[in-house]
């Protein structure tokens, strides 16, 4: 069975496309099968974040109403082996997804042994938003330390406990919060959110805290996710959220501006 | 205290203003998630009748659905002004 998990967070424009991009480059870089599909109906744009936008033939919507199969809709990612990109439908019809087709769709890749399913979650509560959670084994929610997204993402969480399918049948959605667009400098003085804050608010374990990064731009522009950039503080925390995912142990990195610089670091051991 | 540490502790401050509000808007959401969809009306109907006698803003009638095992309690709260 493949495991299901929705990126996720009610509110947009959190990293939410550029989280599901890096995490399911993450784990087929590790050599797990794994599928992401853009659940963002009218607004597809993980084509672009992943740079594969002009080899979109077929799209999810199109596998859904038996129009194309879903090994002509899949696109084969260019830089990672085990990995296939779903893109969304640029159809205006919200209501293309349905439960019934979903979940066809989710059963066929898991039979066609994908071992890992991320769904890109467009943002709000509305039907679109609710399809990519439904069906969830995990969600790993998105918030920037900043009260709108917070809350949003509390609303999310009560979503995920009352009404996906998992809480239908009384069992549980394994939730994760991925704090991103930290600025360890602003929470230093004050001015942002500490992650310990959101995570207290939240009550929700935690998978990673992906730093603010002028290099997260830089990658999108060139379709290339982040995490394919080792040298990038982001790229890397995106590596450790992979790790913790997968059950590993691993030490949360750039949380403070110290830890930031290594010159930092260097210049304060000889002084 | 000079001005310039009024700036300092004021700015350092808003994260932690942000804090609290999250707390409280949160946890009044969290005591209204899985509530049955009459309670917004049935609030709107006590208020109706309180106001008859006396007059309260809206933010002063909260209505809750607690679930205690075998039995539900609907607790009414109802601030009077002096
Ligand atoms: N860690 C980060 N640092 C800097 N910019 C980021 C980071 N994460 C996301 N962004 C930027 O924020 C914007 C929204 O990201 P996106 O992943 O499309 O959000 P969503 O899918 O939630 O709407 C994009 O311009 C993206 O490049
Ligand atoms: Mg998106």
């Amino acid at each position: 069975m493949a495991k299901i998990i929705v990126v996720t967070s009610g509110k947009g424009g959190v990293g939410k496309t550029t989280t599901s991009a890096a995490i399911s480059s993450g784990l087929a870089m590790r050599g797990h099968k794994t599928a992401v599909i853009d659940f963002d109906i009218g607004l597809r744009n993980l084509d672009l974040i992943m740079n594969c936008e002009r080899r979109v033939v077929y799209d999810f919507v199109n596998v859904i109403n038996g129009e194309a199969t879903l090994k002509q809709a899949l696109i084969k990612d260019k830089r990672c082996e085990d990995l296939y990109i779903l893109p969304a439908s640029q159809t205006r019809d919200k209501d293309a997804l349905t439960k019934e087709g979903v979940e066809k769709v989710l059963n066929q890749l898991s039979d066609d042994g994908f071992e890992y399913i991320i769904c890109d979650s467009p943002a709000g509560i509305e039907h679109g938003a609710f399809m990519a959670l439904y069906f969830a084994d995990t969600a790993i929610v998105v918030s920037n330390p900043e009260v709108s997204s917070v809350r949003d993402s509390d609303r999310i969480l009560g979503i995920l406990q009352s009404k996906s399918r998992r809480a239908e049948l009384g069992q549980t959605v394994e939730e994760f919060l991925l704090v991103t667009r930290y600025n360890p400098g602003r929470v230093e003085n004050g001015d942002m959110l500490g992650v310990d804050d959101v995570q207290e608010i939240l009550a929700t374990t935690l998978l990673g805290v992906i730093p603010d990064s002028e290099s997260v731009l830089k990658a999108s522009n060139q379709g290339l996710p982040i995490i394919h950039d080792k040298e990038s503080d982001a790229g890397q925390a995106y590596q450790d959220a992979v790790a913790r995912l997968l059950g590993e142990k691993v030490d949360h990195r750039f949380l403070s501006v110290e830890s930031k610089s290594f010159f930092q670091r260097l210049f304060r051991r000889s002084a | 205290m000079s001005i310039f540490d009024y700036f300092k502790s004021s700015k350092k401050n808003t994260a932690s203003i942000a804090k609290e509000r999250l707390q409280v808007i949160v946890a009044h959401e969290r005591s209204k998630r899985n509530q049955p969809d009459y309670l917004p009306a049935l609030q709107q109907e006590i208020l109706e009748v309180i106001r008859k006698y006396v007059s309260i803003d809206q933010d002063q009638i909260d209505v809750q659905l607690e679930n205690n095992g075998d039995c539900s309690i609907l607790e009414l709260n109802v601030t009077l002004p002096d």
